[in-house]
């Protein structure tokens, strides 16, 4: 196992256009990064790069202290998990397993170690026997890991593995794999288009667009402190609100009402004219609903609902808001290039599934000002950003994977990683 | 529902009746047509027959379905040898995944039958470069196949030789060129699933002893990479041997199928320095000119083999009658006389097994053969009698291309 090291890496193809451009990128042994962005934005062809398929223009690919920019990709030792998926029919599942390590003559008491090893962590022991025929599809998912697993590479490269999956399969996969990842402690690299997907599985999350790294933090920091406003609008699903503001001293002013910001996030916004300020959609309640004691922590408006969405856990009501023209142009942009359904000026707002706030009337909504964040429009940058707290959020996730790796790794009998001797810490 | 298929795909037409709005795994088996499974799939596969014409359907997402589609029609196009595509089924009801229509390749067969049939007289050697044909084939015109194995490629007897066509598009992409890696990666690919298939074959108990699914998988990256550097190398000689060595290199391309698309010659003070922009050719002297003869399409190797025989026809011709036969003349009379009816006395329970034009070589051969045991020339009545009752009825009759079970019942349609 290793780590991956990416310095000033840039992709250019014959036309010039920079498909990939100067990214620089850490990936710990042993941690699960997710390379996400909507399409066109490089990460894919960053993954090539890792494995070997596509020449790097200039910067260092390093893996485990290797700069491997001219490894041929069989040199590199890295396993593309799910390409292939072909189970032969006259081999048993255990020899379905085996045959990367067939062809490459291994002994085998080895041969049989590391598939008993593979079939203890995918839990296929007492299918070993068996001929493939008979598996259930997420038994077969796991026969195209174990084969995986047993040629011991440096690292899991994943592209996009569950976009052909039916929706039930692609939640059993993501599970299983989340759980394999942590129990072989195994650094993975895995790419995908799918915020969920990337939100629900990495330790950490690289955020890419056109190229160029926009924000790379673990997915508790995107989601709170995200650096600009493709990172917020990306990140999260329904997707945060932009509301057009005006700011006088600590007071925004939105089709919402006013917003009191605290001091911080007052001295950020202060000289612009023209703001958008972002709420994501738990931040609001039916202001009837919302406890006395806290009600004073945020601020409460009146609006006409549009639509009101009852999931049975919870609810969702449509309030739609007027904003300037330019407003406007830039929430079309932005949602042109987060591939995204057009952000409408209208604000999606989670409410209490018990609210009686019915469509087509007027309702009492409470939103909570501690968390809104204010961004620049012109330049997208989030202005009210706490880079201590994300930090932060990113350093609680890190202790918690280094725990989880640890007790996976006592939990594994024998020695997994063969001669090398080097388990994950 | 929405049916895509490019003109002129008029046979389409008599597609429509089938069930699409139902699944293709419950599909009444009155529509169908039996075919033996030819190799490993992940996905439902079945087949159907009509107007004497038989075709593969397979059910994928839609985005790969459409993917596929116009990958397979642009190697089409571009004379790759790939199955081909007919169209694609998509907005099936109840959400579910498209289908994909491929014409059967006709006389076609599988790996399974060549490593395990006894007559096979293919080599496993003969068969791994074929492969390789195809892949460096393929890594020329900027296609990554992703999923090169047996399984995904068929095998047409050609005379004494084999084409392999790729059948299986469903993880390839095209790209203006294929970096270093990516085709090493693609070769490397191959290498494990050949090697995978193989190994499925013995614990199957289907794969002759003498082959060892190890070394055949080893040999291949070994074997592409001679092809490779064979057809994109570039060469240095004297400057006096320039003109015939230069000749030389690019029959040599042609006859792998290959072409020149440029040609590059630079004197240096080592001598003339030759590169060749080495491009895919539709192997199709000999076969467009024996169709221009004869009406006859069949594959290049055959081709050749006819043609020789067209031109000793009409040598004889001019022997017997005295005088200069017109080549378009002899060509007539070779069919009507020669080929047609060696092609007739295949009885109608060994009709479907090999190409007629494959048959008619084998015919050839066979007289060579009997006439060499003999000292004398047995002529090709008896050699026809002879392969007829010895040597067609040795091929396995579950290699009878599904076209010919299709049309004399007309069952399935």
């Amino acid at each position: 196992m290793a780590s991956i090291q990416m310095k000033n890496i840039v992709k250019k193809y014959g036309d010039g256009f920079p498909a990939v451009n100067d990214i620089s990128l850490d990936i710990a042994d042993g941690e699960f990064m997710i390379l996400v962005g909507p399409s066109g934005c490089g990460k894919s062809t960053l993954l090539r790069m890792i494995v070997g398929l596509e020449d790097i223009t200039s910067g260092d690919m390093v893996i485990g202290g290797d700069r491997v920019n001219d490894k041929a990709p069989r040199d590199r030792n890295l396993s593309m998990v799910f390409q292939n998926y072909a189970l032969y029919p006259h081999m048993s599942v255990y020899e379905n397993i085996a045959f990367p390590l067939r062809l490459a003559k291994t002994p085998d008491d080895k041969v049989d170690r590391l598939v008993k090893e593979a079939a203890d962590v995918l839990e296929l022991h007492e299918h070993l026997e068996r001929k493939p025929a008979n598996l259930s599809g997420g038994q077969r998912q796991r026969v195209a890991m174990g084969r995986a697993i047993v040629r011991q590479a440096e690292a899991f490269l994943f592209d996009e593995p569950l976009s052909n999956l039916d929706a039930k399969l692609r939640g059993q996969m993501r599970t299983e794999i989340a759980r394999l990842q942590r129990r072989l402690g195994i650094t993975t690299v895995y790419v995908t288009h799918d915020q969920t997907e990337a939100m629900t599985l990495g330790d950490r999350v690289c955020v890419l667009r056109k190229g160029s790294i926009q924000q790379v933090a673990s997915p508790r920091e995107l989601y709170e402190q995200p650096v600009n406003l493709f990172v917020a609008g990306f990140i999260g699903s329904p997707p945060m609100n932009f509301l057009p503001a005006t700011v006088q001293g600590s007071t925004l002013t939105t089709p919402f009402g006013t917003i009191e910001l605290d001091e911080r996030r007052a001295a950020a916004v202060a000289g612009h004219d023209l703001l958008l300020v972002g709420i994501r959609p738990e931040y609001f309640e039916d202001a009837s609903l919302v406890d006395d004691a806290k009600k004073h922590l945020g601020s409460t408006f009146t609006a006409r609902v549009d639509v009101t969405e009852w999931l049975g856990d919870q609810q969702y009501a449509y309030i739609p808001y007027d904003a300037p023209d330019t407003i406007r142009d830039r929430l079309r942009e932005l949602s042109k290039e987060l591939d995204s359904e057009e952000l409408r000026t209208q604000a999606i707002v989670s409410i209490d599934a018990s609210s009686r706030i019915r469509e087509g009337r007027d309702a009492e909504f409470w939103l909570d000002s501690r968390k809104v964040h204010v961004f620049d429009p012109e330049s997208g940058v989030n202005l009210t950003r706490d880079e201590q707290a994300g930090a932060e959020l990113t350093r609680m996730a890190d202790e918690d994977r280094q725990e989880q790796v640890a007790e996976a790794a006592g939990g594994l009998t024998g020695e997994r990683t063969g001669g090398s001797g080097s388990t994950a810490a | 529902m929405r049916f895509l298929f490019r003109p002129p795909a008029t046979e389409a037409a008599a597609l429509l009746h089938l069930p699409w709005d139902s699944p293709l795994s419950e599909w009444d088996p009155s529509v169908l047509l039996d075919v033996p499974q030819r190799g490993i799939s992940r996905h439902v596969v079945r087949f159907v027959a009509t107007e004497g014409r038989v075709y593969a359907l397979k059910e994928i997402t839609e985005s790969l379905a459409r993917r596929e589609y116009r990958l397979l029609g642009e190697f089409e196009s571009d004379g790759l040898p790939s199955v081909s595509v007919l169209g694609i089924c998509v907005d099936r009801p109840d959400d579910q995944e498209a289908i994909l229509v491929t014409r059967y390749l006709e006389y076609s067969m599988s790996y399974r039958h060549l490593f395990s049939s006894p007559r096979s007289q293919h080599s496993t050697s003969q068969l791994l470069d074929t492969l390789v044909v195809l892949l460096v084939r393929l890594h020329l015109s900027g296609v990554f196949w992703g999923d090169c194995s047996l399984s995904n490629t068929l095998f047409r007897p050609d005379a004494d030789g084999l084409t392999a066509y790729l059948v299986d598009a469903e993880t390839a992409e095209r790209h203006p060129q294929l970096s270093r890696g990516m085709r090493q990666h693609d070769v490397e690919l191959a290498r494990e699933r050949v090697g995978a298939e193989l190994l499925d074959l013995q614990f199957g108990g289907l794969l002759s002893p003498e082959i060892s699914p190890v070394d055949v998988a080893d040999a291949l990256p070994e074997r592409y990479a001679a092809l490779w550097d064979a057809v994109t190398r570039e060469e240095v000689f004297r400057l006096d041997e320039q003109r015939y060595r230069v000749a030389e290199r690019l029959q040599w391309l042609n006859e792998l199928g290959f072409d020149a698309g440029e040609v590059e010659l630079v004197h240096t003070p080592e001598g003339a320095r030759l590169r060749v922009d080495t491009r895919v050719a539709e192997p199709g002297q000999n076969r467009r000119e024996l169709l221009r003869l004869t009406g006859l399409e069949v594959q290049e190797n055959q081709a050749r083999r006819l043609l020789n025989d067209v031109r000793s026809h009409r040598a004889w011709l001019e022997q017997k009658e005295g005088r200069p036969v017109p080549e378009a003349v002899a060509a007539h009379r070779w069919l009507a006389d020669v080929y047609v009816p060696v092609v007739e006395a295949i009885p109608p329970h060994l009709a479907g097994r090999l190409a007629p034009a494959q048959v008619f070589h084998e015919v050839l051969e066979h007289r060579w053969f009997l006439s060499e045991q003999a000292g004398r020339d047995v002529g090709t009545t008896a050699a026809l009698a002879s392969y007829l009752d010895h040597e067609l009825p040795k091929t396995p009759a579950d290699q009878t291309t599904p076209s010919v079970l299709a049309s004399p019942g007309g069952a399935s349609s």
